[in-house]
């Protein structure tokens, strides 16, 4: 069970999270110029790595604020915790 | 009780208080501080069990957790009693009932046990090879191998017990008390830090706590006086917090632990009223010391399962700690030093030692030669092949060890015994380190896994890290300590340690035996029955991964969790199939680490606390009208409200006539509500739902669909325009709390520069919606002075009015396809305005209709219930309601998708209605369409979503949905059923009142 320390209440228990996928998967801005190619890889691929990934979490049961998480899928460990908008802090 | 099976002993068990219990009928003594096990090896009773497989009789083999054989059915009352529980660790009290398991019809007379007999017929996964053929005749077997197989009985009626969950935040966790584990707990407390010491024993101290030999002194007293003065200065400590009876069961990642705690399960009946029995601790700890200690392990070897073959430190426990002697004539077996402490033990409390045997060379450390100089004999080089007696051990036979160990050699001799002490080394409790995620290493020269990695704040100190000799355990675990909690404890460095030395080892993971290995019995798992045998096998049938060989023998699968004699199934797999033990690795340990039961697991969510129950403002007048009622979400809805003897049909058949022909009520309250604000409101709505909404005037409404952005239909619902910039959104009721989530999830990650803010309202007001030819003329009289006139308060529009002066919105907007309002109102007035709009309508039989009607009036229409007619795989398109797709929006969510190849193409399952040849037949919901009866296999076309009896139209009603059915209007098709096939013709989805007339009638 994580302990995931939300950007805006600090440390909480994983209970009150809830995971959104991988982040920073930007939502065309003119989806009608896409191919249906181009729309099925914004709509339905995502990476899914073994090792540090780059997430969305939403603090459900808290502040109901979204943002992103620096995680290693392999041993769970969270590296950093950042709000939406801002660049991944560790590369 | 035997008198001659006690000694004096007033340590640790009071011989002042006697205790009566029952086992297996009878009534039986002990004392208060026995465990069941020690009281029944007092009382000589050693049988009280009988094999899983073989119902071979098998007798009390250690002294804690890790008993695989004394697992006993606790209580005998149908809500309270408990199967499978280690007499070990059961702590004796008045009153306490417990009887063997796995035998019938009593563990002395075992009808099973006719198995033994067959065992060479029956091999490891016998179950599996004989009953699969022929396949059909598996129920049959079934029936008969579930009737023999199982342990225990559970208990019939609901558990009358309390348990809770509470939570603990500590900076350190110590996870047992044993002598490293109180080292620890002491150096973290003192340094300010935050400490909680668990132990799941009744007292602290592990098994230093009875250690009296003169091989193990600290500071020239006994181990156990000196750690005894420890223990004691615990209490000075006001940073500590010690549990014990308290079992870590769990650790998972970031140090988050569950431990159950055992409040009452050591009281008599009687003290046990009105407590909460267990406690579920949820831990989180910034730093985690494992200090679980080791677990002896038994020798493999012939019939080495025998009533009265005792782990040899668990007999020394017996004798130390609870003053009882496990037999008169004890032989003791061993690889290893400490089955000399057992014989000293034994020795010093007038217990006849016959022999130790002891696989190894000629040994000279500190422990031997004190043996020796008791006069103990030892058999250097020799292994026992051999033990007799059927329900307790009478005698062994033994055998020299050849110079490689491989094989037995000489003149076989046997000895007489009642009790035989095996110890083949130990194994180090791992089971928590490895649950946290920690990796294993395996050290060859003890034979143990060790905690290698771990990314965790941990440590394991002690045995349980692989020091098992009393001066590195103290010298190293202090050093651990200190650097973990980066301080600088100086108090053990200048201890006075006195410890005998282990010198030789050697291990054999199978003993070797006079007679060839089919024709002998060395258990592995003692509970389920496996031997060394059954490993061989599986490995010779193919078998390599050791997860399989676990599973197909069943080793390391009874509740014990493998966890006497994993070690050497591993190591006999290692050897025969000449890997080496680190490569093979170990079974996966998974929480718990022994047993819980239910209750602890769910704590206080039973009963009605089970699951959140949300009721409207008005629940309270629906069930004083005798309605039934619904689950929709975590909601109660009323369903129907039947009078008298009527059936639900006939209640729904009544209320549905009844709303068209005069007037209906219906409580809408559980409808998500969203508020929504701000200066991008228009433009939000814009690009959430499919229409458009910039040109809505103020004070009116509009029906919304709102997709997935694959284009998939997600919810639907009115959202009106109370001003410039305020919105109010009305979801479906199960949806509201995904839909709210979802539009928050686009306006911070997508459209953080829109100026919108949501706020859930939909516990802040009650709906009341009234519907109905006669509804105008009944809301006239609740609000008097609101102009109700078409011109004025037309369809789809809404009024702010107030009844009572108490403020409230009245929406004209319909799901039923009748004239029709809703009035919202803060809760708190819900039922009052509810009440009040039955009075004003008493003179028009207004009739309250619950969700049922509320369904079958849509369907009268064809109105959709997203859920119901949708699954996730429909589009507006698929659902013909094209209409509400905006050509001129640039874009919104999902929009795109509803011309990707997929979405376009003719044959896709599309929304339509269904009319049944015979008017009288209703069709059942979820039944396959198909369009040709005398064709196998045969291809389902699509299936019903929705089906009803109108009394409206007085015929039978459906929607379902069809492959390519837009196309298909007017064709029959059929609705194959059990006993019939049922005809029907695909309809435009409109059945009633396709002009719209009655929504201004």
């Amino acid at each position: 069970m994580f302990l995931i320390n939300c950007p805006y209440c600090g440390e909480r228990d994983q209970s009150e999270f809830s995971a959104g996928g991988e982040a920073h998967i930007i939502r065309p801005k003119q989806p009608t110029e896409l191919s249906d190619d181009q729309w099925a890889e914004f709509l339905f691929m995502r990476k899914n790595i073994k090792g540090v990934q780059l997430e969305r979490w939403n603090h459900a049961h808290g502040c109901r604020k979204w943002f992103n998480m620096v995680r290693d899928t392999s041993n769970d460990k969270i590296h950093a915790v950042y709000k939406m908008g801002e660049k991944p802090p560790i590369k | 009780m035997s008198k001659n099976l006690r000694i004096t002993n007033d340590k640790f068990i009071d011989q002042t208080s006697r205790i009566s219990f029952k086992f297996d009928g009878k009534t039986l003594y002990g004392f208060k501080g026995d465990t069941l096990a020690s009281a029944l090896l007092a009382n000589n009773i050693h049988l009280v069990g009988r094999s899983f497989k073989y119902h071979r009789p098998r007798g009390i083999m250690t002294c804690g957790s890790e008993e695989p054989n004394a697992i006993v059915q606790v209580g005998n009352d149908a809500s309270m009693t408990e199967p499978n529980t280690r007499a070990t660790e059961i702590e004796l009290y008045e009153g306490l009932v417990a009887s063997s398991q796995n035998c019938w019809p009593s563990v002395n007379f075992d009808v099973g046990a006719v198995n033994n007999f067959f065992s060479p017929l029956i091999p490891a996964a016998f179950y599996y090879k004989t009953f699969m053929w022929p396949a059909s005749f598996w129920e049959k077997y079934e029936y008969f191998i579930r009737k023999s197989a199982g342990l225990g009985r559970s208990p019939t009626e609901p558990d009358k017990d309390f348990y809770d969950h509470r939570y603990l935040h500590c900076d350190v966790l110590v996870i047992g008390g044993g002598i490293s584990g109180i080292i620890a707990a002491k150096t973290a407390a003192q340094n300010n830090l935050n400490t909680l010491l668990i132990d799941d024993k009744n007292k602290l101290g592990g098994t230093t706590l009875f250690q009296q030999n003169e091989c193990f002194k600290i500071n020239n007293t006994y181990s156990s006086e000196w750690l005894k003065k420890e223990i004691e200065s615990l209490n000075l400590l006001q940073n500590l917090t010690i549990k014990t009876r308290t079992t870590l069961a769990a650790y998972h990642s970031y140090n988050y632990l569950l431990a159950r705690e055992n409040l009452t399960d050591h009281l008599s009946l009687s003290e046990k009223q009105n407590k909460i029995r267990q406690r579920l601790w949820k831990i989180r700890a910034k730093k985690v010391i494992i200090s679980t200690g080791a677990m002896e392990r038994p020798l493999i070897f012939n019939n080495n399962d025998r009533p009265g073959i005792i782990l040899s430190s668990s007999i020394k426990k017996y004798i130390d700690y609870f003053g009882v002697k496990c037999g008169q004539k004890i032989s003791l077996f061993t690889n290893n030093d400490s089955a000399y402490e057992t014989a000293i033990s034994l020795n010093k409390s007038g217990v006849t030692v016959n022999s130790v045997i002891d696989i190894r060379d000629k040994t000279d450390s500190l422990i031997v030669k004190q043996a020796e100089k008791l006069g103990i004999k030892i058999y250097w080089k020799h292994t026992v092949v051999n033990t007799s007696g059927y329900k307790r051990i009478n005698s062994i036979d033994i055998m020299k060890l050849s110079d490689d160990g491989n094989e037995v050699v000489g003149k076989k001799f046997s000895e007489d015994c009642d009790c035989l002490g095996i110890s083949g080394g130990w194994t180090p409790r791992v089971h928590l380190f490895t649950q946290s995620g920690g990796k294993l290493k395996f050290n060859d020269k003890d034979n143990v896994f060790l905690p290698d990695k771990s990314e965790l704040e941990q440590i394991s100190i002690g045995s349980c890290n692989g020091d098992f000799e009393l001066d590195s355990i103290i010298k190293n675990s202090v050093e651990s300590i200190n650097e973990f909690l980066n301080i600088n404890n100086n108090d053990y460095k200048n201890l006075e340690i006195v410890c005998s030395k282990e010198l030789d080892k050697k291990n054999i993971w199978l003993l070797p035996s006079d007679k060839p290995l089919g024709k002998t019995k060395p258990f592995l798992d003692f509970q389920n029955d496996s031997t060394a045998t059954d490993v061989k096998l599986a490995l010779r049938e193919g078998f390599k991964s050791i997860e399989h060989v676990k599973r197909y023998t069943t080793t390391g699968m009874g509740t014990d969790q493998g966890k006497l004699s994993n070690m050497h199934a591993l190591g006999i797999i290692a050897e025969t199939a000449g890997v080496k033990m680190g490569e093979l690795g170990t079974t996966t340990f998974r929480p718990p680490y022994t047993p819980l039961t239910f209750g602890t697991i769910v704590g206080r969510n039973v009963g009605e606390f089970f699951d959140i129950i949300r009721k409207t403002p008005i629940h309270d007048w629906h069930v004083e009208n005798k309605a039934e009622f619904e689950n929709v979400g975590q909601w109660k809805r009323a369903w129907y409200y039947p009078k008298k003897n009527e059936s639900m049909y006939e209640a729904v058949q009544r209320e549905s006539k009844a709303a068209r022909d005069s007037a209906g009520m219906l409580d809408a309250s559980t409808l998500g509500k969203i508020d929504i604000q701000g200066s991008d409101a228009s433009e939000f709505l814009n690009r959430v739902y499919t229409n458009a909404w910039s040109k809505l005037e103020i004070g009116k409404c509009r029906y919304g669909l709102m997709l997935n952005e694959d284009g998939m239909v997600y919810d639907d619902g009115v959202t009106t325009r109370l001003g410039e910039n305020h919105y109010i959104m009305t979801t479906t009721t199960g949806g509201a709390a995904n839909v709210l989530s979802k539009l928050e999830d686009y306006l911070q990650t997508e459209w953080p520069e829109l100026d919108v803010y949501l706020t859930s309202v939909t516990d802040q007001y009650a709906t009341v919606s009234i519907c109905g030819p006669n509804s105008k003329k009944i809301l006239s009289k609740v609000i008097p002075d609101l102009d109700l006139s078409d011109k004025e308060f037309p369809h789809m529009s809404f009024k702010n009015a107030s009844i009572d002066n108490v403020k409230c919105r009245v929406m004209r907007i319909s799901f039923t396809g009748e004239h029709s309002y809703e009035i919202n109102i803060q809760s708190s007035f819900g039922k009052s305005v509810w009440e009040k709009c039955f009075e004003a309508g008493k003179e028009f039989n207004i009739t309250p209709y619950g969700t049922e009607t509320m369904h079958l009036l849509r369907a009268e229409k064809g109105f959709i219930i997203t859920g119901q007619d949708t699954d996730g795989t429909m589009t507006p398109v698929d659902l013909q309601m094209d209409w509400i797709i905006s050509k001129k929006k640039y874009d919104f969510i999902g929009k795109r998708s509803l011309y990707r190849s997929d979405t376009i193409r003719d044959d896709r399952k599309q929304l339509v209605g269904l009319i049944t040849d015979d008017p009288k037949e209703v069709l059942e919901e979820g039944a396959q369409i198909v369009s040709e009866t005398n064709k196998q296999p045969v291809e389902m076309l699509g299936h019903v979503t929705s089906s009803y009896f109108s009394p409206n139209l007085n015929k039978s009603i459906a929607l379902a949905v069809v492959k390519n059915g837009k196309k298909l209007k007017g064709h029959k098709m059929f609705v194959p059923m059990k006993n019939k096939t049922i005809n029907v013709t695909i309809t435009d989805t409109v059945f009633l009142d396709k002009e719209n007339k009655r929504l201004n009638a």
